[in-house]
């Protein structure tokens, strides 16, 4: 006899569920997390390069580069003096947070502050998968248009900050800027913005502020919360104080 | 073009519910998926025929209920759908607005064939 098992369970759960145990794991280390999104050309790469080398003196940083094929990506990280490590997705269109553990195995968490995930250039499914990182980030682009968050609104709605690169294109090409932060307003009301150019390095030193304010804050977050409990990370405890 | 990582993902929830509750064969699966899930429907159905093959949910039927879009205007309390280049509410122009539907994506529940009429995996257990 047939019978209806009531089941109520997210698709992705295993996925979430594993991307909890990855923030456990960076927050063991008080390792503060980045996750960067962006379709491809948009400047993903660009912006880490000049995050690491703005904020190498202050901090410790690991890249991991999500892209599809090659490992050019962490090689320009590693250039610009951060851990580097590669995942090839073998032609996934995405990280998830399986391919996140992999990676976290290969990167000495106990040698960063800030780790950076860059996901595989794509504005509709790394929105689906959760990695257990603390904040999402999405770069847009000018050239790419004003009417992408219309387009992409599952991305537009699911990141904690939103980069605007490019802006030094504003003159030469046709966005509408008051049209695009419309689309962003609704569906991510508030949401931190940052205009900037990687290319003049306009703007570039309040995303820096930003970084910097979020990944000290989540330090000192750790720190009073590990205080009580025994210390493993004795590197990390003596360059915070 | 993440429809593999799905479909292997609701096999393996699929599975261990009917396990649980030591079921012989799984008929049907519901599945509610909201139109802002990028899913398409027929692609899982495409990947099941792969993943499933061999296990107690292969001839298992997918069953999709989609659930439409659909906003609410925080000002007028208006609830309608989005259209393609405009999400403010369409009657009072506001765009303090907020998605209320669209965003489901889970598996709502599974037909099993319970223990006791399993005829291909056990006749001689059948009266039982």
């Amino acid at each position: 006899m047939s019978e209806r098992i009531p089941v109520a369970e997210k698709i992705l759960s295993a996925n979430d569920r594993l991307a909890q145990e990855n923030r456990a794991r960076l927050d063991a280390h008080g390792v503060f997390s980045l996750n960067l999104m962006a379709s491809p050309g948009a400047g993903k790469t660009s912006l880490i390069e000049h995050t690491i080398r703005g904020l190498t003196e202050q901090m410790r940083l690991g890249v991991i580069d999500g892209d599809i094929a090659t490992s050019i990506d962490a090689d320009r990280a590693s250039a610009a003096g951060a851990l580097a490590v590669q995942i090839n997705t073998g032609g996934e269109c995405h990280l998830d947070a399986v391919m996140l553990q992999g990676a976290l195995n290969e990167i000495d968490l106990k040698q960063i502050d800030l780790l950076i995930v860059e996901n595989v250039g794509n504005l509709i499914c790394p929105a689906s998968f959760q990695l257990g990182v603390h904040k999402s980030v999405l770069i847009a682009s000018v050239p790419e248009g004003d009417d992408k968050p219309y387009k992409y609104p599952g991305m537009y709605r699911g990141v904690d900050a939103l980069v605007i690169n490019k802006i030094d294109l504003l003159p030469y090409v046709p966005f509408d800027m008051e049209y695009f932060k419309r689309g962003v307003e609704i569906l991510n009301p508030d949401l931190v913005t940052f205009p900037l150019s990687c290319r003049t390095e306009e703007g570039l030193a309040e995303w820096m502020d930003w970084v910097t304010e979020m990944t000290e804050s989540h330090r000192r977050g750790a720190a009073s919360t590990d205080a009580a409990a025994p210390q493993e990370d004795s590197e990390c405890e003596s360059k915070a104080s | 073009m993440h429809e593999l990582p799905i479909t292997e993902s609701i096999l393996e929830i699929a599975l261990r519910h009917a396990q649980a509750a030591d079921a012989q064969r799984i008929r049907n699966i519901y599945l509610v998926i909201g139109q802002l899930s990028t899913v398409v429907d027929e692609s899982v159905q495409f990947y099941w025929g792969l993943v499933a093959e061999g296990t107690i949910a292969e001839d298992a039927r997918l069953q999709f209920r989609r659930i439409p879009a659909e906003m609410e205007c925080l000002e007028c309390h208006q609830r309608y759908p989005p259209s393609e280049d405009n999400m403010g509410c369409p009657s009072c122009g506001s765009e303090v607005v907020r998605v209320v539907a669209g965003d489901e994506f889970y598996v709502e529940a599974i037909d099993v064939d319970s223990n006791a009429v399993s005829e291909e995996i056990d006749p001689a257990g059948a009266e039982a």
